[in-house]
């Protein structure tokens, strides 16, 4: 069980092949193309990243977060939520690069083993840019008002938070 | 939103830092996060691109399309005035099926077509299904979250996909509550 898991990337990749040469996918081309948009996407994320994570880093070295996070912690801690994640929660709904630096500043400074750096990939896997994605639809859709829209969707994401923080506690805890 | 919280987090660091006696490691770490910024994005590109192509080979080899057959009837329960319309019943298939693979480039435009098939249907009024489909867009229903891998294997996790039932679990969390949430206010919100 462990060398299954061990090998998952190798295993799921072969069984794409397999899979999409049986479908008569032209596989090397077509791999070619999706790295191609593969690099196109980090050259997305660097713009971004090269401004957010000075301004990321230059608040952590302030001491602030550590002074904040006194403050909240009692109440994070009360509800099963590592501290270290206060920020990227809040980041999360407005910002996908913003979370996405967060959450990696979080998994180099925990390490991506430690409970920490396991619940903020989680926190970041099952959770979209809230904001962004309403903003986005309505506008296409020609509709001004978004009624329960945003509640709604910050409600989810607020279970999100908590149900990643609880399963990762349950699992690696 | 996102140029205010820039701005405040610098002044903010600026006026505290000397208070806090932080003043020289925050004169070093502006740059030091900019350094970070791009050892970061060399050590997920290869994963990223790695999954890319994975992903294009599912696009191309029509996995959206078997998946589109096995949602088709959870939609209509979910949107049983949208599915009457076969146009927009495929648009929220495509979208969904591209949101489960993490084809975000996919999952937008399908998306897009059916919120405008709803509005066009609700002559421009935001219309319960159209919340529905939005909240169920800003829950993550993604099965392979393959850039967060990306970032655990290169800060050196054991195993970068074991996070995975963890994600599904609340992934499945936060889906139930939006839908839970759309229900009842609803009620609420005329």
């Amino acid at each position: 069980m462990s060398a299954l898991l061990a090998m998952t990337a190798p295993l799921l990749i072969g069984a794409v092949m397999l899979w999409a040469a049986l479908q008569g996918v032209d596989l090397y081309e077509a791999m070619l193309a999706g790295a191609k948009k593969g690099l196109q996407l980090t050259s997305e994320i660097l713009p971004a990243l090269l401004v957010l994570f000075p301004a990321l880093w230059l608040l952590r070295a302030s001491g602030l977060p550590g002074l904040l996070g006194q403050g909240l912690a009692p109440l994070l801690s009360a509800l099963g939520v590592p501290t270290e994640t206060g920020l990227l929660m809040l980041l999360r709904p407005i910002s996908g690069s913003a979370a996405l630096g967060a959450a990696a500043e979080i998994i180099g400074r925990c390490g991506p083993d430690s409970l920490p750096g396991r619940t903020a990939a989680v926190m970041l896997g099952s959770s979209e840019t809230t904001f962004y994605v309403v903003a986005v639809y309505f506008a296409a859709a020609g509709v001004r008002h978004s009624r329960w829209a945003i509640p709604a969707a910050l409600c989810a994401d607020l279970v999100c938070f908590l149900s990643s923080a609880w399963i990762c506690r349950l699992l690696w805890g | 939103m996102l140029a205010f919280i820039l701005l405040a987090i610098y002044l903010i660091s600026v006026l505290c830092a000397p208070l806090l006696g932080t003043a020289e490691a925050a004169g070093a770490a502006v740059l030091e996060g900019a350094e970070e910024a791009v050892r970061f994005c060399l050590g997920i590109c290869g994963a990223i691109c790695l999954w890319s192509a994975v992903l294009e080979l599912l696009e191309r080899g029509g996995l959206a399309g078997a998946l589109a057959g096995l949602l088709r009837p959870v939609l209509r329960r979910l949107f049983p005035r949208a599915a009457a319309d076969r146009e927009i019943l495929s648009a929220l298939t495509e979208n969904v099926s591209a949101n489960l693979l993490g084809l975000g480039n996919a999952a937008t435009p399908a998306g897009i077509r059916a919120a405008r098939g709803m509005a066009r249907q609700s002559g421009g009024q935001p219309s319960d299904e159209l919340c529905r489909l939005v909240v169920l867009n800003t829950a993550s229903l993604q099965l392979l979250p393959s850039t967060i891998a990306a970032v655990r294997a290169s800060a050196g996790a054991a195993s970068a996909f074991d996070i995975l039932p963890a994600v599904w679990f609340s992934s499945l969390c936060s889906v139930s509550a939006g839908l839970l949430a759309t229900s009842l206010l609803r009620r609420l919100w005329p």
